[in-house]
């Protein structure tokens, strides 16, 4: 029940306090230490720098670590991975959204920050799905819309709206379905509820946003060179069900089989899923053949 | 000597009144034979890291064991920031044990992957089992549940605090025997979906011992008043949804059933909390010491309304619609208040959405007297502010503090707030646990290293310019245990020039920070005492230069040698003899 979430925000990378963050660290990293406004016994000077054990870093040449943001695929993808970024704000599709705010907060892009505990955070996204009566519908009304906004930053359920809170009729909470969600060359699985979708669209928009960055990193480790995956903050789209991306969705049935997702109706997919893997297209060649004809990249 | 005139049943009857384990580790250093009649006679083990030592050799050493409990992953886990997969699994310890302690009766895990054929193993390997408490587990599912249900014959608490459960079936309830009428405590509140009710309320009624309850979301408010009805003796409750139609016989049946529970003393859950039903909880709360109302999207002056009510309060966890002037009232009324958690009701929003400021909390410290757990998110604070905190309370023994925006800094001045956290750390002396947030430079380390003598465990993110910070910090904080980083510029200088102080501590945590691949291998090369992991989703470190930071680093000492459930992002640094013997 515990939903891996990119902590949401959309926009730009680029806000002013992550800039300064990064510079702050280049400059620790190439500077030697800098020596202390008042005295302090910690040396300034290398050399004289005693260690515990007679330990000594063997570099030659006592050569800082390059800063983080230099060249080298390796060492340049580190950054991205410290500040794993969203994707843009929700898609037109989503009637509640806005345009995504012009001043993001760094919080809002950080992996982990605030820190609070996923429960928690899946607590506050999960009360706007709440049955509510009318009398107090009023009542939490503004809530609801600070809850919406966290929503869409989240960048969760982004098909989700407040009209489909109201029309319930005060009945029990539907029953989440969380399956496993992995995909090929990421180590990081997530868990997505199926149950917050009722169309195959958007479970692959937020898949889409949920593995995008992770694409583009699989991307970066393998080709192991400095190609700069992420345009302008965001990170090049899946469009998983269409077929025209490297990668494609598959679930395994009840009955163990790989599919492809989006063959049968919706509801008869949610019966048998027991979890979604995305892979990539050469390797998903072995699968039951979608009705859809589609030019797929090998 | 004289000791050997005092036989060893008496030495053993002695003994069985320590229980703190520091006490018995120090009785077992006295003399072999001390060793020998303590070890037969620990009960209770606890073990703080799952990879520190082996259930082989915890066996070995303590035959007896009737409690243990382990903790697993690291607590940025909670966070996310600990890939999946990396570790943590029970289910050694469990095949272990269930040869060696058959007579086990609790089991309490910690941040552990447990699977459903771990919970089969423990519900039928221990024939005495009565406790099982798993705080931010995962693995399992409701079939577990249903295997510890049916099985444990004298279970006397089920506790599965913010695990993560896969919902296959609400069944599992029912599994629980007719002749179950053991329970005491039943806390299933992270559950999604719905359990069978009516299985619930028939176990609420077989079992008169049951103290605590803490339902799920999905237990409506109005069959709230039929299970109040058959245990008015529970001292904790947690609520499910507290939503429904607003109804006068709903509202009529609750107040009449919190009238006759007059040992309640915590009141949790309150999802949904339609603020209409609160008042039907009135009747009790002047008895209530424990308020979680994390869950309850309720603002003033409803929320003040029931927290006014609550005057022998000791713990309060709250969202931030409480606001400064509802922790103002707070100050007023409550004055046992030992514990304050202030959760943040839009985490994600780049401005605040409620007027809560560094004004409560000081409101707070200068009001309740007894203070001395603080976890406070809020948006903006000021030097000022934490030194009046500092001074007001003293005996402050956590400070959890998150300004949401990483490098605010003091709103008032601009500057940095290694001040104010310096005040904090010089005047209460007392402090165990720490964490920082906000604008900070070394000198807020400087201060830590100087004047927090007893600190325990320091959470540090997004603060210090260089190495100096973390060297201050090794060198300086002598009961340091635990420490955590994420996202700070200390590289390899302090970690190589302060080695040694590692083998002191539980555990060390730092991600997103400056420490390069060749001085973790320094590091687990030197120190043979510590698994040095470095867990990095980039591929092999050996495969970048040298010199290039690493992702994360998980330093813990070890007397259980290396991993062996490493998953291919974790690589555990060679330690000497391992390198010696390949050439």
């Amino acid at each position: 029940m515990r939903d891996t979430v990119h902590f949401g925000g959309g926009g730009a990378v680029n806000s002013g306090g992550s800039m300064s963050a990064l510079s702050r660290e280049e400059n620790a990293a190439t500077a030697a230490i800098s020596s202390s406004e008042d005295s302090s016994s910690y040396p300034d000077d290398d050399s004289e720098l005693e260690l515990g054990l007679g330990l000594s870093l063997g570099r030659g040449g006592g050569k800082p670590p390059p800063p983080p943001a230099a060249a080298g695929g390796g060492v340049g993808s580190w950054d991205q991975y410290a500040r794993i970024l969203t994707a843009k704000a929700p898609s037109s599709s989503s009637s509640s959204s806005s345009s995504p705010p012009a001043h993001s907060a760094v919080s809002s892009q950080v992996r982990g920050w605030p820190p609070i505990a996923t429960h928690r955070i899946n607590s506050l996204v999960n009360h706007t799905k709440s049955p509510i009566t009318e009398e107090s519908a009023s009542n939490v009304d503004n809530k609801r819309k600070n809850m919406t906004v966290a929503m869409d930053k989240i960048n969760y359920r982004s098909s989700y709206t407040i009209k489909n809170v109201s029309s319930e009729r005060g009945t029990t909470l539907k029953k989440s379905l969380f399956v496993k969600v992995n995909m090929d060359g990421v180590s990081i699985g997530r868990k997505i509820n199926l149950h917050a979708h009722n169309c195959y669209e958007t479970l692959g928009q937020t898949l889409d946003h949920m593995f995008t960055l992770d694409a583009s990193a699989c991307a970066t480790r393998r080709s192991n060179v400095e190609e700069q995956v992420v345009i302008g903050g965001r990170g090049r789209h899946m469009r998983l069900l269409d077929g025209s991306s490297d990668f494609v969705l598959t679930y395994e049935d009840k009955d163990g089989d790989w599919m492809l997702v989006g063959d049968v109706p919706w509801e008869m997919f949610l019966s048998s899923v027991r979890r979604l893997r995305i892979r990539r297209t050469a390797d998903a060649n072995g699968l039951a053949p979608r009705s859809r004809g589609m030019n797929r990249e090998c | 000597m004289a000791y050997s005139l005092i036989p060893e049943e008496v030495l053993e009857h002695v003994f069985s009144f320590l229980s703190s384990d520091r006490d018995r580790n120090s009785v077992s250093s006295v003399c072999k034979s001390w060793y020998e009649i303590e070890r037969w006679c620990r009960r209770r083990i606890f073990i703080g890291n799952c990879y520190s030592v082996s259930a082989e050799m915890v066996t070995r050493r303590f035959p007896e064991v009737r409690e243990v409990e382990i903790k697993g992953k690291p607590h940025f886990a909670d966070f996310n920031l600990v890939p999946e997969g990396w570790g943590g699994y029970v289910k050694p310890w469990i095949r272990v044990m269930s040869g060696a302690y058959p007579l086990l009766e609790e089991m309490k895990l910690k941040r552990m992957v447990v699977t459903d054929e771990c919970l089969d193993l423990i519900s039928r390997s221990f024939n005495n089992f009565k406790v099982l408490v798993l705080t931010s587990c995962e693995g399992f599912t409701t079939h577990g549940l249903a295997s510890i249900a049916a099985n444990c014959r004298n279970l006397r608490e089920l506790d599965l605090r913010e695990s993560e459960v896969e919902d296959l079936s609400g069944h599992w309830l029912s599994h629980f025997p007719d002749n179950c009428t053991s329970l005491v405590s039943l806390n299933i509140s992270c559950l999604g979906s719905e359990v069978s009710f009516s299985a619930l309320e028939r176990l609420v009624t077989r079992c008169p011992n049951l103290r605590t309850l803490r339902l799920n979301r999905a237990v409506p408010l109005d069959k709230l008043p039929n299970l109040l009805q058959r245990a008015p003796q529970l001292v904790e409750l947690g609520t499910g949804a507290c939503s429904a139609e607003i109804r006068s016989d709903i509202f009529s049946n609750l107040t009449e059933a919190f009238l006759a529970c007059k040992k309640l003393r915590a009141l949790s859950g309150f999802w949904d909390v339609v603020p209409a039903y609160l008042p039907a909880m009135y009747p009790v709360c002047s008895g209530i010491t424990s308020l979680n109302l994390s869950y309850a999207i309720v603002q003033s002056p409803d929320l003040g309304k029931l927290v006014s009510q609550c005057i022998n309060l000791q713990r309060l966890w709250v969202l931030d619609y409480i606001e400064d002037t509802g922790l103002e009232a707070l100050s007023l009324s409550c004055k046992d208040l030992q514990e304050l958690r202030v959760f943040p009701s839009d985490p994600f929003g780049a401005e605040p959405n409620v007027s809560l400021t560094e004004k409560g909390l000081v409101s707070v410290s200068e009001g309740c007297p007894k203070l001395q757990s603080v976890l406070y998110f809020c948006h903006q604070m000021s030097n000022a502010a934490l030194i009046t905190i500092a001074k007001n309370r003293p005996n402050l023994i956590r400070f959890r503090l998150c300004i949401i925006e990483p490098h605010a800094p003091d709103y008032l001045t601009l500057g940095p707030l290694d001040t104010g956290f310096g005040a904090i750390v010089e005047n209460c002396k007392e402090l165990r646990r720490l964490s920082l947030s906000g604008l900070l430079t070394d000198r807020v380390f400087e201060y830590i290293g100087t004047h927090a003598k007893k600190l325990e465990m320091l959470s540090i993110a997004f603060a210090g310019d260089s190495d100096l910070g973390l060297h201050h910090v090794l060198s300086g904080c002598e009961s340091l245990r635990k420490l955590e980083i994420r996202d700070c510029p200390f590289g390899d200088k302090a970690l190589l020039a302060n080695a040694a102080k590692l083998e002191t501590m539980r555990s060390l945590w730092m991600s997103s920070c400056s420490v390069s691949f060749g001085a973790c291998k320094l590091l687990g090369k030197k120190l043979p005492g510590l698994n040095v992991e470095v867990i990095d989703e980039r591929g092999h470190p050996g495969s970048r230069p040298e010199s290039c930071p690493v992702e994360k680093l998980y330093i813990y000492r070890t007397v259980g040698g290396q991993r062996v459930d490493t998953p291919d992002f974790v690589w555990t640094m060679e330690k000497e003899e391992e390198v010696l013997l390949t050439e």
